[in-house]
Order: structure tokens, then sequence, then C-alpha cells
């Protein structure tokens, strides 16, 4: 099993309550697959949407990346810096 | 130089770093809180990690396009109250077709790439969260 920091920000860290938690999943797991562990196991997270950004590692990535022990992957709101 | 600041942007400090002889030309670009409807500030927040990193990579792949250019990038966090900045950049080169053409990149990318976020302060003291996309869910659709 992986154990990977998910990371909140912004609106989805006030729709979960927390900003950061530890969920397990199998090693390589999708994102996409932690997502559905992560509304499973985190209060509020049901709303999160389908398709979050995500990022792995402080870098964006798709749905599809595969995670490994230790991973951070942070969910992110739609950005509007600037 | 290029950073996440809780301080006020001084547009001063940032030429000064900046100017010299071999760049020719120099442009600014500031982007300020504006006063929509009854928006009094502006509380910014980030990840902040990795918008540090995400800074020195737009940074550096612009430079690898545009290698005479030089560029620094500022972005507050935190309230910023309507009419001051919330982000700087300053992009200067030998010419000024490409002192114009990297301000205007990094402002896009920066846009598009930093994980950063408005949360509008309103005049009764409310606030809400700003979503680019318009929609009204709870975040983000799109997943590239």
């Amino acid at each position: 099993m992986a154990e990977i920091t998910v990371r909140f920000f912004a609106r989805y860290a006030e729709l979960t309550g927390c900003q950061a938690t530890s969920v397990e999943v199998p090693e390589s797991a999708t994102i996409s697959e932690l997502l559905e562990r992560v509304r499973e196991t985190v209060p509020g997270a049901r709303d999160l949407p389908p398709r979050p950004l995500a990022a792995l590692n402080l870098r964006q990535v798709k749905l599809d990346a595969r995670v490994s022990d230790g991973d951070e992957v942070a969910l992110l709101p739609p950005l509007s810096g600037g | 130089m290029n950073k996440l600041t809780r301080a006020r942007i001084s547009v001063e400090a940032l030429l000064g770093q900046i100017q010299s002889g071999e760049r020719g030309g120099t442009c600014v670009f500031l982007g300020t809180v504006r006063n929509d409807g009854d928006v009094t500030a502006i509380d910014y927040s980030a990840y902040d990690e990795m918008a540090r990193e995400e800074i020195v990579r737009l940074i550096d792949e612009a430079q690898a396009r545009w290698p005479a250019a030089k560029i620094i990038v500022q972005h507050r966090l935190g309230v910023v109250p309507v009419g001051e900045a919330s982000v700087a950049i300053v992009a200067a080169a030998p010419h000024r077709d490409e002192a114009f053409t990297v301000c205007r990149h990094m402002i896009e990318e920066i846009k598009k790439r930093l994980p950063i976020w408005k949360k509008e302060i309103h005049a009764d003291g409310t606030s809400t969260w700003v979503d680019p996309s318009g929609k009204q869910i709870a975040g983000g659709l799109r997943d590239s």
C-alpha cells in the first residue's frame, strides 16, 4: 500500500474542513482512484467536483497520473491568481 | 526578487534589480485589485511551495525562449485592498518588442499556472471565492 498526503486548498479546504490528510491506496493507484478513496473517507469530500485540478509533488498532473508511497497530492480549485 | 509577499509591492525596488545598460526596454505589468461592485479587498491564498516552484519554472521556460530577457515576478498574498497591486511583472530586454512580449506571456502563464486563489471581501463583511470558470460548483472541471 502507498500512504499519500492529500492537501486541500481554498474552497476545497472549507468543504472538507481540513487542509491535509493521509490516505492509503494500492501502490501505483491513479489520482482518480485516490480521489474515490478521499470521497469515501474525508467528510465533505463528496462535494468535490468530479474532476478537480490536481498536483502531484508540486506539479500539475492529469488524473491518470500514478502515485507512490510518500507522495503529496494536492486538490486545487480553479486557479485565480493575478 | 521573485517571490510571494505579504508586503506592498515596490516597483522602484524591482526596477532597480532589473534595469541595466544591456537592456533598452523594460515593461512593467501591475495587476491591481478592482472595486467590482461592493468589493473592498481580495484575500489571496496559495499553495506556497508549489507556487514558488512554478514561478521559477515559468521564468526558466521564458528565459529559454527569450535568453536576453530578464524577468521578475512578485505576487501578494493575504488581504490586498482595492487600488493596491496584487501582482507585478517586470520584463527587461535589449529591445522593446521583446520586453512587451515577455511581460504579456508571463501574466498569461501566471493566471493559468500559479496555484493562487482569490476571495473577494465585500463591504458588508461577507466574502466569496472567485471562480474564473464562472461555474456555481465547488471547484474546477478540467484536469490538464
